[in-house]
């Protein structure tokens, strides 16, 4: 038998079993603990909340009492504290490795901003106290302003959108506004779109009404400028552009599509979801934008938090400046103060996006993440999230397939021309990343390159980092194309569960816990 | 830098292997004359942890917090306690910073939950189904309002003279571009009924508040009678969801689709935001294929086990672009979260008990405030916000008592404008008040009458 340095036995080669093949009988696997659903460890008459007593009082609810359970099932404290810190154990995270996924900028999200969001004077104060009270936190919307104006260029902020395609939607509201203004929103009906945009472009277009004619990329994964040229017209509201674009790559031709669309009386709408390769590198406002929405949950840091919240604010214009919606903020001397009527405003606001004005939990975190890297730290996050983004595209490109010559911006695009005549697809090689212990890449976007794999490391991955993840990509490359798919095409095995049937999920929707 | 890396030997050494002598060189795409040359002007550099923190302090007791003050505003956001286990919870790293669950297979803490809230929803609302959540109460309910319109392919909509005007005016903004003709009945207190008149053969929805903005209970039965015998669809709309404790759900009183705000649950008021937004319908394929948003699902995995994905996904932007139910993406995933949590702790029990607790807080203010000379309660019956008629402007009086430390409700005109509800307070309390927290806001709208 084979012994250890302390002169234990260690197991024979022929005993060893994988992970995937130990069944256990509790359900749970080590550190990884078998947790059902709530509905199921619960109970009606479970309380993890002590509460005072009810004061007598004769009810005035006239007759509308709830009769009818509820349904809903209790925990006491510690039940729930083991509920979802289990259930937190079976999530992958950027505190756990890193997560590549391209054009979401998944990078460290710093605590710092999270304590500052819980100070009182910003997250225990009511949207509608009186303004003479709030005089901090206003102030802290009108610092937000001025960085994003800024590092932008721009004349002015909308803070109110909640997440980055409500920007848009704000953005295009505006720009829809001004068209309104001049006469000719019934004749200008088109948006140029790229192929590659993020779908809540068109999405967000079509919501304001406008129809969506799409752009072609070219051989270099950029807009077409022959076709664009040939798209350019009297009826053209608008375009929407990402820049960088979701293939990473900075539109050389920026210059010429503002002028373009300008001279042809449209307005130019930049998606700003890309924005942490630019900062402090240019200024969106030389390079012709009249609005672009700023994702702060992505370049700013504020955490993803599973799918959100975001914060969406949209820089603005001169000429658009003056239709963003209510409530604004404006400052008459030492004061801040909100505008939150149309009939108040001096302005032509377009309308109303949401209650209230905006997310300031997350306008705290972002504002302290700007202050804390600065014009110096915030150009160094550019250079440093291109940088790494290159690094990778050089590592990865003698085994993995580049999309497009040349260098890249903040994150790479890879086809699957590499894994051709292998029986691995996109999907299958992003699984075995997870075997690896990694997230995979965004993958089959943008639609305009085949089996797509997007790759945005972010500044905050150091190089040993990236080069462990380099590592591991190019051994999954070389095992694909050496013809072993068994590790592939059963991916992941190493992970809480196996692949998901989303067919059965959506052909037989189950939505909700029903009792048995 | 402390949130960056790399060192100057990292950056030389991965230029080499990239090829290029400066980083400077990645950026050649960018136009020169739109080149920065030089650092962004009018920003400072960068600032440690410490300079950082104590501006933010500074800048944070300009403001005058709930917690310093008797504090009774509510109005669509509401100041309730959150257990200290729920923002813990809420922070560990794996529910913090993970992204939207895309991948389910390393997503299935963040799926289960959302799976979790979505039937906390669909129970609360007495609906069949709920999606993942939407931005906030407004925006849930303007897509309820696109929803039932691609439902029912009828164009008009009539909104009740007791939804708050914020809600209001974010369903005219949205209908904006779907060219859907909204029609907003002028606000008043007990007229919500009314709605019924406006119904015609166009009408895809009718959209009430309960508890309406004035705090007024409202009986959705005959409107939602009325509604459907239009061949109209009734949205309801909530702000205060602890108040579904207690009342008589949307679905119990015949709701097709519920928009609300969730906040009270689990996340506190933040100034406004982040909030979040609740969407829950019939559980019939024809709403649940027309409704925004995520939903997460229940299937197996390949050695079926029980697992969660997000599904019905041909829904969304990301696959249907223009012709998306929504332009939505990012959603509330941690307010959902926080939300979950909350109320797994409170459960059937504790929530009922917080509900009576809510309610009877507002009854015994209601007969304190009663007492003094000049104000009139105006309700007939309320959850635990109400309506008072002050003999002066209601607006001074806020003012007036906020420099002695009282935050004593919203003045109707901060929501209205100026006009017909100068004299008007709406006034919330929760559980967070006490007998002497009301005394003291007692004595000080007495003091600036």
């Amino acid at each position: 038998m084979a012994m250890n340095s302390t002169g234990r036995p260690t197991a024979p080669a022929d005993a060893q079993s994988t992970a995937q093949d130990v069944d256990t009988f509790s359900g749970s696997r080590g550190l990884l603990q078998a947790e059902p659903l709530l509905f199921e460890v619960g109970a009606a008459d479970k309380c993890g909340v002590d509460l005072p007593d009810v004061p007598e009082h004769t009810s005035r609810l006239g007759g509308l009492e709830r009769s009818e359970a509820i349904g809903l099932s209790g925990l006491s404290e510690p039940e729930a504290m083991r509920h979802y810190v289990r259930l937190s154990q079976r999530n992958y995270a950027i505190d756990l490795g890193l997560y590549p996924l391209g054009s979401c900028t998944m990078k460290h999200n710093p605590r710092l901003n999270e304590k500052l969001a819980r100070l009182a004077g910003f997250a225990d104060v009511h949207p509608l106290q009186p303004q003479s009270t709030v005089q901090g936190a206003l102030a802290l919307m009108g610092e937000l302003s001025h960085w994003l104006c800024a590092i932008t260029g721009m004349d002015a902020v909308a803070l109110s959108p909640k997440a980055g395609a409500h920007g848009e939607w704000c953005g295009m509201m505006c720009i829809r506004a001004a068209l309104q203004e001049r006469g000719e929103l019934s004749t200008r009906r088109r948006v140029l779109v790229p192929q590659s945009a993020h779908g809540t472009n068109p999405a967000t277009a079509a919501e304001c009404g406008f129809d969506i004619d799409e752009l072609p990329a070219d051989a270099t994964g950029r807009v077409d400028m022959d076709v664009f040229r040939s798209k350019i017209g009297p009826d053209v509201a608008a375009v929407m552009l990402t820049n960088p674009n979701t293939c990473g790559l900075f539109e050389r031709d920026i210059r010429e599509i503002a002028d373009l669309v300008h001279e042809a009386g449209g307005y130019f709408y930049c998606d700003g979801a890309n924005l942490n390769a630019i900062m402090g590198k240019t200024r969106v406002r030389d390079l012709g934008v009249d609005a672009m929405h700023i994702n702060l949950h992505k370049t700013f840091s504020t955490p993803h938090g599973g799918g959100g919240p975001g914060a969406g604010p949209v820089v603005l214009s001169k000429r658009l400046s003056q239709f963003a919606p209510v409530p604004y903020l404006v400052q008459d001397g030492d004061a801040w103060r909100l505008v939150e009527d149309d009939a108040q405003a001096e302005e032509k606001p377009f309308g109303r996006m949401c209650a209230f004005h905006g997310q300031m939990g997350m306008f705290t975190r972002a504002l302290a993440y700007m202050m804390s890297h600065g014009a110096d730290g915030l150009r160094q996050v550019s250079e440093d999230a291109v940088l790494n983004a290159n690094y990778l595209l050089a590592r990865l490109k003698g085994e993995m397939s580049p999309a497009f010559d040349g260098v890249c911006m903040h994150e790479a695009l890879f086809d699957d021309t590499f894994l051709k005549n292998t029986d691995v697809t996109t999907l299958d090689f992003s699984k075995a990343m997870i075997d690896e212990g990694y997230h995979p890449m965004t993958m089959y976007f943008p639609l305009v390159v085949h089996g797509a794999m997007l790759i945005e490391p972010t500044e905050t991955e150091s190089k040993e980092s990236l080069d462990r993840f380099a590592d591991t990509l190019l051994s999954l490359a070389v095992a694909a194309k050496s013809g072993s798919s068994d590790r592939f095409v059963s991916a992941p095995v190493l992970a809480p569960l196996q692949r998901l049937d989303e067919t059965q999920a959506a052909r037989q929707p189950v939505l909700r816990w029903r009792e048995a | 830098m402390r949130y960056l890396p790399l060192n100057e030997d990292d950056r030389a050494a991965m230029l080499a292997r990239i090829g290029v002598s400066s980083v400077d060189d990645l950026f050649a795409d960018i136009p020169d004359d739109a080149r920065l040359g030089s650092l962004i002007e009018g920003l400072p550099e960068h600032a440690g942890e410490m300079a950082v923190e104590r501006h933010f302090t500074a800048l944070s007791k300009r403001s005058l917090s709930a917690g310093e003050a008797a504090f009774y505003c509510g109005g669509g956001a509401y100041r309730h306690h959150v257990p200290a286990s729920v923002d813990h919870l809420i922070q560990r790293s794996e529910f913090l910073t993970a992204y939207t669950p895309y991948q389910p297979e390393i997503a299935q803490g963040t799926l289960q939950t959302l799976f979790e809230f979505q039937t906390q929803v669909a129970q609360l609302t007495g609906m069949g189904v709920a999606n993942a959540s939407m931005y906030d109460g407004s925006t849930a309910t303007a897509e309820a309002v696109r929803m039932a319109v691609r439902i029912t392919r009828r164009n008009k909509c009539v909104l009740a003279p007791g939804l708050h005007p914020h809600y209001a005016q974010t369903v005219h903004t949205s209908a904006n571009g779907d060219k859907i003709e909204v029609n907003v009945l002028p606000p008043a207190m007990g007229k919500d009924l009314a709605v019924v008149d406006k119904l015609d053969n166009d009408t895809a929805c009718v959209v009430v508040q309960n508890p309406n903005v004035f705090g007024e209970l409202v009986d959705l039965t005959p409107l939602a009678e009325a509604a459907h015998a239009a061949g109209a669809l009734l949205i309801a709309v909530t702000t205060e969801v602890i108040s579904l404790g207690l009342v008589k759900s949307p679905g119990e009183m015949g709701a097709d689709i519920v928009a609300a705000e969730g906040q009270s649950i689990g996340n506190g008021l933040n100034f406004g935001g982040p909030y979040v937004g609740l969407l829950a319908c019939k559980d019939d394929r024809k709403f649940i294929r027309q409704a925004p948003g995520r939903f997460a699902g229940e299937t197996v995995d390949a050695s079926s086990k029980r697992g969660y994905v997000l599904t019905l996904s041909t829904r969304e932007q990301h696959i249907r672009r223009e012709k998306a139910t929504s332009n939505i993406c990012t959603n509330s995933g941690l307010c959902t979260l926080a939300f979950t949590i909350h109320l797994a702790l409170l459960g059937e029990l504790g929530l009922r008990k917080l509900a009576g607790l809510n309610h009877a807080r507002a009854c015994v203010l209601a007969d304190r405030l009663g007492t003094i000379e000049g104000v009139e309660i105006l309700n007939t019956s309320f959850f635990n916000e109400f309506t008072v008629r002050l003999p002066g402007n209601a607006a001074h009086a806020v003012e007036a008592m906020a420099k002695s430390g009282v935050l004593g409700g919203i003045p109707a005109s901060r929501l209205f404008g100026a006009g017909e509800f100068d004299d008007l307070l709406l006034v919330a309390t929760t559980e967070t008040n006490t007998d002497d927290d009301d005394a003291v806001f007692e004595m000080a709208l007495r003091e600036v009458l």
